[in-house]
């Protein structure tokens, strides 16, 4: 059996009080805390091995140049990566899904194409799509969602027409926490030849993912939503896709060699990753992946999952909450309203009570309006949660309804 | 810490629970629409003029309990004032909940919104209402609170 307590004192950020509160952190789909070992990894690099990559012969730039490229490894590992190659270091999800835009659809996507998305999408899986509509003369369409907050599957066959060029879809939902069957839907999507990008910012923290199993062609992650630091990501991309996307960026490091006439690309992944790169940001994660492999995925998802069902337990015995979504395949995201009491108040009661949830549209307007609502309220768990958290949530809720109710 | 009773005092809940100046003034003279992205509410503020009195105020929309009362308790305020008076009073107001103004500086019934200003992230729903209502007064007919 997992001791949670444990855990949560590896985190150091979860031992304050809020007010004359102990801090029940309930927003990690927003952000996860960080773990002592991420911290650090930081200021050990700062301290010690402070340099800039890739160029220097000295001793300092060497030791930062493997330990950016060995936390590469880490990832590409956690991921089932064919090669750490196939891993370009991005700001984050958001900038890997761009990535994948401006750099692979867009000079390839013209009229009469199709790019299919669904309706839960978070709006960094929306407006680079959009953008790309505008600029190359594709068209956008979109999956609906099911009342149980999971994607219709028939709707999604009977729009992949051989027309779709790219369908972008979540592994797991930031709003409502379904977690998708993209390895059939990937499987569909090849079926008409469209190339796939899954977004995996919420998936990675919470639960096993295999790219290769997924047979996705992009897959994007955040950093800061798996126990990492904030600003380092990575865009996974089939090696061969890679190899064959113009860059998309210039700067230092994506070039072999310069001149006025002609420059020449670096290899993969250096080629997408002009500029100084997040060196600390990268170690970080690094770090972060290797405590994540420390617990096991199989932890985590049991933990999370128990606590799920007992938490839609503990708001389902309070008059007036509804849950919003919660269909059968969900990872740990409570999404809710409380009957005549607005989200942004149950945010500020709650955060009285020193509980942190996030309230309001989640970055998925679309997915709150396909529900009828403006916001709702997002309790969202990890492994460092406890029953105990939930109990305190519900207090907090029933103070809401005392009040405002 | 900030004291949760002195953002949701009762004359707050109840105006929220029960706003007396919901819908639309006839005639309508000024419309306004106001947007909060952080929460997503959207209200439209109608006016009705009598030259430079305002006859009556009313608000549409749906909000949190802050930004209801606020709506509320503005339309209740502002009958009969003049749009001077209007822009003088959210000149006040603002002060109350975000400055440092105080509760004398404003009509009495706006004073139960003094516990604001200890909820920074709240501010913007206090004052929805007020820049939808200067945004329909100046034919901007939009505000947003960002």
């Amino acid at each position: 059996m997992l001791n949670t307590e444990i855990i949560a004192d590896s985190f150091p950020a979860l031992h304050q009080t809020i007010g004359d509160n102990r801090l029940v952190y309930l927003d990690s789909a927003a952000t996860t805390q960080k773990p002592q070992c991420v911290i650090d990894a930081i200021v050990s690099y700062y301290e010690n091995d402070n340099a800039n990559i890739h160029r220097g012969v000295h001793t300092l730039s060497q030791r930062a140049t493997q330990a950016h490229e060995n936390a590469r490894v880490s990832i590409s590992r956690l991921l089932h990566a064919s090669r750490p190659e196939e891993m370009v270091f991005v700001r984050g999800a958001t900038e890997a899904i761009n990535l994948v835009a401006q750099a692979f659809a867009r000079p390839r996507f013209g009229e009469g194409d199709v790019i299919l998305i669904t309706e839960m999408e978070h709006h960094s899986n929306i407006v680079p799509w959009q953008l790309i509509c505008e600029q190359t003369g594709a068209s956008l369409e979109v999956v609906p969602v099911c009342d149980d907050g999971s994607i219709d599957m028939d709707a999604y066959k009977s729009l992949l027409i051989p027309n779709v060029v790219l369908v972008s879809m979540a592994h797991v939902s930031n709003a409502i926490g379904t977690i998708n069957p993209v390895k059939e839907m990937c499987k569909l999507a090849k079926e008409v030849g469209a190339t796939t990008v899954v977004d995996g910012a919420q998936a990675v923290g919470h639960l096993q993912v295999d790219i290769q199993d997924i047979g996705c062609d992009f897959y994007a992650i955040s950093g800061h939503k798996m126990f990492g630091p904030t600003g380092i990501g990575c865009l996974y991309g089939k090696y061969e896709l890679l190899q064959e996307m113009e860059p998309w960026q210039g700067g230092g490091d994506m070039i072999l060699s310069v001149s006025f006439e002609e420059t020449t690309w670096n290899d993969v992944p250096f080629k997408f990753e002009a500029g100084t790169p997040n060196i600390a940001g990268a170690i970080g994660f690094g770090a972060a992946v290797s405590w994540i492999q420390e617990i096991g995925y199989d932890e985590i998802f049991k933990h999370e999952q128990e606590l799920l069902a007992y938490g839609r337990e503990v708001l389902l015995a309070i008059d007036g909450v509804e849950l919003i979504g919660a269909s059968k395949q969900n990872a740990g995201v409570i999404a809710f309203t409380l009957k005549g009491v607005h989200p942004h108040d149950v945010g500020t009661i709650l955060d009285h009570a020193g509980v942190a949830i996030r309230t309001g549209n989640h970055c998925a307007e679309p997915l709150m309006k396909r529900f009828g609502l403006a916001a709702t309220c997002r309790a969202s768990l990890c492994i460092y949660n406890t029953r105990k958290d939930l109990d305190y949530l519900g207090v907090g809720i029933q103070e809401a309804m005392r009040i405002l109710g | 810490m900030s004291d949760l009773r002195e953002l949701y005092l009762e004359m707050v809940t109840d105006h929220a629970k029960n706003p007396r100046h919901r819908g639309k003034t006839d005639p309508c003279d000024c419309i306004g629409t106001g947007h909060n992205p952080l929460c997503g509410d959207k209200i439209v503020v109608t006016i009705s003029l009598d030259g430079e009195t305002i006859n009556d105020v009313k608000f549409d929309g749906e909000g949190c309990a802050i930004s209801t009362a606020s709506s509320d308790l503005m339309s209740e305020v502002l009958r009969g004032k003049t749009i001077q008076d209007a822009k003088d009073i959210f000149h006040g107001f603002h002060e109350l909940v975000a400055g440092d103004g105080t509760a004398e500086s404003v009509p009495k019934k706006l004073a139960v919104f003094s516990g604001v200003r200890e909820f920074p992230m709240r501010v913007k729903c206090a004052t929805l209402a007020w820049h939808t209502l200067i945004a329909a007064i100046e034919g901007n007919k939009e505000a947003s609170t960002e």
